[in-house]
């Protein structure tokens, strides 16, 4: 813990970190107390329904957080991140389900409902151990980056890049929706998993979990933002960035650039199997839908808004587009699409940068747009 | 209900028919017998049609006059139609005013009979043909002497065939005569193309639970045996032919989908997500055009293959003059602004159509199917479309060969400064381009209306898939484009069996990204040297 003391304090030293982090810190503990403390009458009450909906918010800015750090900064564009996220959502989700036990419809002790309506004598092999917490959680790491070590080496090793790569990791997200919608996979089929019940023995519905779930998202979002920004900061990160600038001339000048691409490309696989894991439990539901190509394809759009290659761009923008679906298709469902679609433009076309870039450029001595963008979003 | 082609001109010979119906409103049914036996043997070419709607329970009589009529509904309510002329009779206020021409078991049996002889009495020699086959699907015992004499007098050496397949198959099918006849039928029948022949024969193989055979005579057993093993292996051969075709067919639309992927990718390098919406734009103008000639829909497919074009494709180069153009040399941020416009156009198409499917109607000269024989048969929707797919593939490769505008977008394919520093707009072409591969587009749009519904989320279901061939294939050839969706739409049918239809998909999918580790620009690629950055 020494050695990374000095480490810490250097990436304080950065403004606009420091309020990054600042404003995610007051998120955290305000939230909360707002939704406990607070009476339900007072105009200062957080509901528990928004409290879950900034828990969801929180995940997905982990999950573009994660995007971005490929993306914005070794140019990896990445359209199956979705995958990474719902595998660690399924090791959560399994691990949920086995919590179950004899409080399913059909009260069988180790089986879940759905393989007992399949008529299953005994668990796969694969759901074995999904008892254990600690094994969860291994898997939550292990599952995504595993499969983003395999599917990384074999593109990185052979120079898949540019739009070729985009391509391919959608077909590789495609292709794990399309095995998840199957019953015989044994991970629930269509209706994925869900009626969970509790955590750790902790009731998943008491607002003492949902505000614990809450904490440990908003914890789980400052440490991959710290990490995210030492990788960036170091010398490793500037390779990086000379791979999303210039690939073959940072190859020419000695650099294993595959090894890097992977790298990196593990650890923010990683990233989004945890931003995954801390969301089914907070909106109770894991189905093969998280892997269709087209939420894949709206981190994207959260990281372009925000700002790529800012890391807090990424987050800002997962709030912003996310708040904006969330009234928009209670409100305007018709719009919703055309508003999406017109972000995708309009972002590409006149703001290359994300909001980020547009605040720096208007006013260049106030930096500080992103933590109101980030309050109007947590309102 | 079936319309009675009957041309009102040729009364003669209908007032006898009439007669004779208009008698059965009130005749018992051993006097209905004798009836239809008249009616069979009168000759008259009306009779089938009136037969067969007896038989379906179709055929009404009017009480007030004995009328027999046809009662058919449209919006204003029900009216009646006269059975034997096929003139409309009017409204009626209520059904009760006409009753059923009732029949019972013994007059069902008689009318099939009836039917059947009519059947393989026409003079179309490939309408014979269909009638001997629908007999070997039905092999009754009360059809063979009718079989018999259609087989003496038979003078098409390919409906003999057929109809001696018939005739030993109702013997098979019913044990009718001695063991010799058995075997010469047996043995004839495994010559014969029939799904259903393979299960007569199989009776012949039943075991018990001992493992011994039901069937007491060896002989027929071991006729049976080599019959069932030609069968079955006409079986697999066939089977292959069947899974061949649907490969070809999937490749077919692969191809018309992939094709202008592969074009614009290959030109201008950026990856239109949009296009997907390119196809839903030509499917959903098929549909628009029948709303609007609903009378010719026969037609309409033709003119909606222009239209389709001309609409999808002037959208590209709208597409392309407001938004791709500003993001040349930024690949990646052109696939995320044509997804947003893949997004823009799903939501317009929702608001102006409706969430829902629509279904185009499918022509009638395009459905049905061209039966080779029992055991393998092309659909017509298909075989068009694979037939349409090669005509625009041929097309394309002639504008591109022999057009001045192909040589020039062959010339910004293979170098873009050097085609702009020859003198050639590359601007007009990129936009033309995307024009030309998003038309195709929308012409793939009209081959896949025939096959699915139309609906917002058409173009999504086939883009990945498209993008497979076009990685698959590489970019630039189309040669490349046509092998790699026929290979792709082939190895999906054949893995379909084994591995089911989702899991063959995932399998492609795997495979495709295995196979670019070896050649990362897909197999035919442009060979020349390039440098990235």
């Amino acid at each position: 813990m020494t050695t990374t003391k000095p480490v810490l304090l250097k990436l304080l030293e950065d403004p606009a970190s420091r309020r990054f982090l600042a404003v995610l810190t007051a998120l955290a503990l305000i939230v909360p107390c707002l939704n406990l403390l607070v009476p339900e009458g007072s105009v200062f009450h957080v509901s528990t329904y928004t409290l879950t909906l900034l828990g969801k918010y929180l995940c997905y800015a982990l999950l573009a957080l994660s995007v971005d750090l490929i993306w914005g900064y070794c140019g990896i564009l990445s359209l199956g991140h979705g995958a990474f996220f719902a595998l660690g959502g399924y090791a959560m989700g399994m691990y949920l389900m086995r919590q179950i036990g004899e409080r399913g419809v059909y009260g069988d002790p180790i089986l879940p409902d759905f393989m007992v309506f399949l008529n299953w004598q005994e668990l796969p092999w694969f759901w074995l151990g999904f008892d254990q917490f600690w094994f969860a959680m291994v898997m939550v790491i292990l599952a995504p980056g595993i499969l983003a070590f395999v599917f990384g080496w074999l593109a990185f090793r052979s120079r898949v890049t540019g739009v070729y790569l985009s391509i391919i990791t959608q077909a590789l997200t495609f292709a794990l929706m399309l095995a998840f919608f199957r019953n015989e996979m044994g991970f629930g089929g269509n209706n994925g998993l869900t009626d969970f019940k509790d955590l750790l023995g902790f009731d998943l519905q008491s607002d003492a979990t949902r505000n614990s779930l809450f904490f440990i998202s908003a914890l789980a979002l400052g440490l991959a933002y710290l990490l995210c920004q030492w990788l960036t900061r170091s010398k490793f990160g500037r390779v990086l960035v000379a791979v999303r600038d210039a690939e073959s001339r940072t190859r020419f000048m000695g650099y294993r650039v595959e090894y890097y691409k992977l790298f990196v490309f593990v650890v923010s696989a990683v990233l989004a199997g945890i931003a995954g894991a801390l969301y089914v439990p907070q909106v109770g539901i894991i189905n093969p839908g998280e892997f269709s190509p087209i939420n894949s394809i709206e981190i994207i759009v959260w990281v372009a808004i925000g700002g790529r290659g800012t890391l807090y761009g990424a987050v800002i923008g997962a709030f912003i587009v996310n708040y904006a679906k969330t009234y928009f298709t209670a409100a305007f469902p018709d719009l919703w699409l055309f508003l999406l679609g017109g972000l995708f433009v309009v972002s590409t076309l006149y703001l290359p940068k994300g909001i980020i870039g547009l605040s720096r450029r208007l006013v260049p001595a106030l930096s500080g747009t992103g933590k109101q963008a980030v309050k109007e979003a947590g309102q | 209900m079936p319309l009675l082609a009957a041309d009102p001109e040729s009364a003669a010979g209908t007032d006898g028919l009439r007669a004779s119906l208009e008698a059965m409103a009130k005749a018992s049914f051993s006097e209905k017998s004798a009836l239809i036996a008249g009616i069979a043997g009168s000759g008259d070419d009306r009779a089938r049609v009136i037969l067969e709607a007896l038989l379906d329970g179709n055929l009404q009589y009017r009480k007030e006059d004995l009328r027999p009529v046809y009662l058919d509904e449209n919006e204003e309510g029900d009216f009646l139609v006269d059975a034997l002329t096929g003139e409309n009779l009017g409204a009626i206020s209520s059904k009760r005013k006409v009753k059923k021409i009732t029949i019972n078991n013994q007059l069902r049996g008689e009318l099939k009979l009836a039917i059947a002889g009519f059947k393989l009495s026409q003079a179309d020699a490939g309408a014979r043909a269909e009638a001997a086959r629908s007999i070997i699907n039905g092999p009754e015992p009360e059809l063979l002497p009718l079989v018999a004499d259609a087989i003496d007098v038979e003078t098409e050496p390919d409906v003999r065939e057929l109809l001696g397949y018939a005739r030993a198959s109702i013997i098979v099918a019913n044990r009718i005569g001695d063991a010799d006849q058995l075997i010469a039928a047996l043995s004839l029948l495994g010559e014969a193309t029939d799904r259903n022949v393979i299960s007569l024969v199989s009776r012949f193989l039943l075991k018990d639970e001992e493992g011994n055979y039901l069937e007491k005579d060896p002989r027929l057993v071991e006729v049976a045996e080599a019959s069932l093993n030609e069968l079955k292996a006409k079986q697999s051969f066939y089977q292959i032919l069947q899974n061949v075709f649907f490969g070809v067919s999937l490749g077919s639309v692969l191809l018309l989908t992939a094709v202008g992927l592969a074009i614009t990718f290959g030109v201008m390098g950026v990856i239109n997500m949009a296009h997907g919406e390119m196809i839903m734009i030509g499917a959903y103008t098929t549909y628009t055009v029948q709303l609007l000639m609903p009378n010719l829909i026969g037609a309409s497919i033709l003119v909606a293959v222009p239209m389709a074009f001309l609409a999808s494709g002037a959208m590209g180069i709208l597409i392309e003059r407001l938004v791709i153009r500003h993001l040349y040399g930024r690949p990646l941020e052109t696939l995320l602004a044509t997804f947003g416009i893949s997004l823009i156009l799903q939501q317009l198409v929702r608001s102006i159509y409706s969430p829902l499917n629509r279904s185009v109607i499918t022509p009638d000269w395009m459905s049905g199917s061209l039966a080779i024989n029992g055991m393998f048969s092309l659909t017509y929707n298909r075989l068009y479309i694979v037939i349409f797919s090669l005509l625009v593939l041929l097309a394309l490769m002639l504008l591109l060969k022999k057009t001045h505008f192909g040589l020039q977008m062959r010339a910004v394919t293979l170098n873009r400064s050097m085609a702009s520093s020859m003198g050639i707009r590359t601007g007009w072409i990129d936009a033309l381009t995307f024009g030309l591969g998003s038309g195709i587009a929308g012409v793939a749009g009209v081959a896949l209306s025939q096959l699915t519904n139309v609906g917002p989320n058409l173009g999504q279901a086939y883009i990945i898939d498209s993008f497979m061939v076009v990685v698959f294939g590489g970019v630039g050839n189309l040669f490349g484009t046509l092998f790699a969706a026929m290979s792709l739409g082939i190895a999906n049918k054949f893995a379909e069996p084994f591995a089911g239809a989702v899991l063959a998909k995932i399998l492609i999918l795997v495979f495709i990204i295995l196979f670019i580790q070896k050649y990362p620009r897909g197999l035919f690629a442009i060979k020349g040297r390039f440098v990235e950055d």
